[in-house]
């Protein structure tokens, strides 16, 4: 072959070894580990076959982490899905033309912060004494409402959940923004001189235009809500008890607290079952979509 | 058009439609400003309190959490910056500097051959540069962990660089290429006639003409590399080499109940990123809105 005739694969090379070695051939290997019984920094694996998933079935803290994840995407798909569309929508709207620009970056925000910074402030925010939640319930009167919040087997996942709404709805409006402002003019013109109100517009002519945006978006907050990791490790580190444990916590835990590396592996494997499961019925709901 | 039509003598009827038109747009902008000014504060006053209270005492923060501080001490800046947060900032530094030059340079290369040729296996190859944008780095945890321990590069800065620059090549080869395809073939072809090489056309006529596009790509690398938690926090050890978001965590713990330092140190943990979002704000979207900033 003439260097001619190489070249493109030169030039393709290095992508290509970096991802097979550090993306593609970890994935292969945790489908093997999965199968296998074994310790950090020892060499010595054991096959035990579906071992590690029938145990996986029967510990009832991947119930819980499950059903958290669970509420993770449901409450995600609300918030940031819906109301970052809606926030979208506001700002793009020529009503606030004036100050959108102002919200939009504050919004955005939150985006930029690390969620290490976030996470720790939020620690504060909820703190029992001194926390602003529970400062304004009682300037409000619903003293009886205060509570330690991540420190309540009740409350402490929703509280972790809405740490994650108050990062990320801004990171969706500015996708939804992104989207809005290619929808023609003329089809907002057109329906100004039926004298259409907002709401019928947002509903028949936003809506429908940002279609692909919306499956975008969508994929992105339940792949999201099903790999999450750092809010809830960050801030209650699965407590009180397990109360707030997701299979990300329950992974990492698996793997360097209890040096069940197999385990693990087995639990890696249902998330990416879980989100490629989530990634197909998006794909099929959208496709079907689209027909008609 | 409607209106121009509209003669003299409709005009009581006409201006009763536009004073119900302003009363309605007027009720209109009142109830969108307050839907944006309630955001405002659920976002806003957070990080206003974090503000206000990195410049306190503890005591004060305990007594009086709401009010600005009776002496703004800065002393919590100097005090956090001594006690790791400058240690993490160089090591943040280093990391995401590393990280955005080989990705943007390594994605130019990767985009450039599967823009500008015509060779079997493109197809399988784009698909395999593009893949990975799907697959979410926990799911491979356990075996990256494996591979970064026999490759012997745990705890050292390479232990986070070549995991972050395979995790960001999708995303920023998918950018790249989008600016390579819009570049007309006659430019490289005139080129190729004067006897330059493809390396040539590449350094000299690709890479200057796309330099904002490029500039994207290191922002958003940028951004991503900066906050990266969860493999800061399990390849790296060592406290000396810990970047900032797994070192804060460190910082957390050696500080106890010294609140306005903990608070300072969040505050310059944050500072840089948002002035690099404010100043470039024009390039994190353009990065969003060409794919998935988060990955």
């Amino acid at each position: 072959m003439t260097l001619r005739k190489m070249a493109p694969y030169l030039y393709i090379a290095p992508c290509i070894l970096l991802m097979g070695l550090f993306v593609y051939y970890p994935i292969v290997e945790n489908f093997r580990f999965a199968f296998y019984e074994f310790s950090a920094f020892s060499p010595d694996k054991v096959f035990v076959g579906f071992e590690n998933f029938l145990a996986l079935f029967q510990d009832e803290v991947f119930y819980i982490a499950i059903k958290n994840n669970i509420w993770y995407a449901v409450i995600s798909i609300i918030c940031q899905v819906f109301g970052g569309l809606v926030l979208a929508a506001i700002l793009e709207d020529p009503l606030t033309r004036l100050f959108s620009g102002f919200f939009r970056t504050t919004f955005f925000l939150p985006v930029i912060i690390s969620i290490t910074v976030i996470a720790l402030l939020f620690s504060f925010v909820y703190n029992p004494d001194i926390g602003i939640l529970n400062s304004f319930l009682r300037l409000l009167g619903l003293e009886e409402w205060t509570r330690a919040w991540l420190g309540e087997s009740e409350t402490a996942i929703f509280a972790v959940i809405a740490v994650s709404q108050w990062q990320s709805i801004g990171y969706i409006m500015m996708l939804f923004i992104v989207a809005i402002q290619s929808i023609p003019q003329e089809l907002y013109e057109a329906a100004d001189i039926d004298g259409a109100n907002k709401f019928y517009k947002f509903l028949h002519i936003t809506v429908p235009q940002v279609k692909e945006m919306l499956f975008v978006a969508t994929l992105i907050t339940l792949t999201g809500a099903f790999t999450v990791f750092n809010e809830p490790y960050i801030l209650t580190s699965g407590g009180p008890g397990n109360a707030s444990e997701v299979l990300g916590t329950l992974l990492y835990k698996s793997a360097f607290f209890r040096d069940e590396m197999g385990y693990a592996s087995a639990i890696a494997t249902i998330i990416l079952i879980l989100s490629l499961v989530a990634a197909m019925i998006q794909m099929k709901l959208f496709k079907t979509g689209k027909e008609d | 058009m409607e209106a121009e039509k509209v003669t003299p003598t409709d005009s009581p009827i006409q201006s009763f439609r536009v004073r119900s038109f302003k009363k309605k747009k007027i009720a209109g902008s009142v109830s969108l400003y307050t839907i944006l000014i309630f955001y405002f504060i659920v976002i806003s006053y957070p990080l206003f309190w974090m503000v206000i209270n990195s410049f306190k005492t503890t005591e004060e923060i305990f007594s009086n959490s709401w009010a600005l501080p009776t002496t703004w001490l800065v002393s919590n800046y100097v005090h956090a910056w001594n006690t790791g947060i400058s240690e993490y900032f160089l090591n943040s530094t280093i990391v995401t500097l590393s990280t955005c030059l080989l990705t943007v340079f390594l994605s130019a290369l990767g985009a450039y051959g599967l823009t500008r040729f015509q060779f079997a296996g493109k197809k399988l190859l784009l698909i395999l540069c593009m893949g990975g944008m799907m697959l979410s780095p926990q799911v491979s945890l356990v075996p990256l962990y494996k591979l970064i321990q026999a490759l012997g590069i745990h705890d050292t800065y390479l232990a986070l660089i070549l995991p972050y620059v395979a995790y960001r090549i999708p995303i920023t080869v998918l950018l790249i290429r989008a600016a390579f395809l819009e570049i007309p073939k006659e430019l490289e072809e005139s080129a190729f006639l004067d006897g330059c090489s493809t390396w040539k056309v590449f350094t000299k006529i690709f890479l200057p003409m796309n330099l904002p596009i490029l500039f994207t790509g290191v922002i958003i690398t940028a951004y991503f590399t900066w906050n990266e938690f969860m493999f800061a926090l399990i390849f790296i050890d060592s406290d000396s080499l810990k970047t900032i978001p797994a070192g804060l965590m460190q910082f957390r713990d050696a500080l106890q109940t010294n609140w306005g330092v903990l608070l300072a140190g969040l505050m310059i943990s944050a500072i840089p990123i948002i002035t690099l979002f404010l100043f470039l704000q024009k390039y994190f979207v353009r990065g969003l809105a060409s794919g998935s900033l988060k990955g």
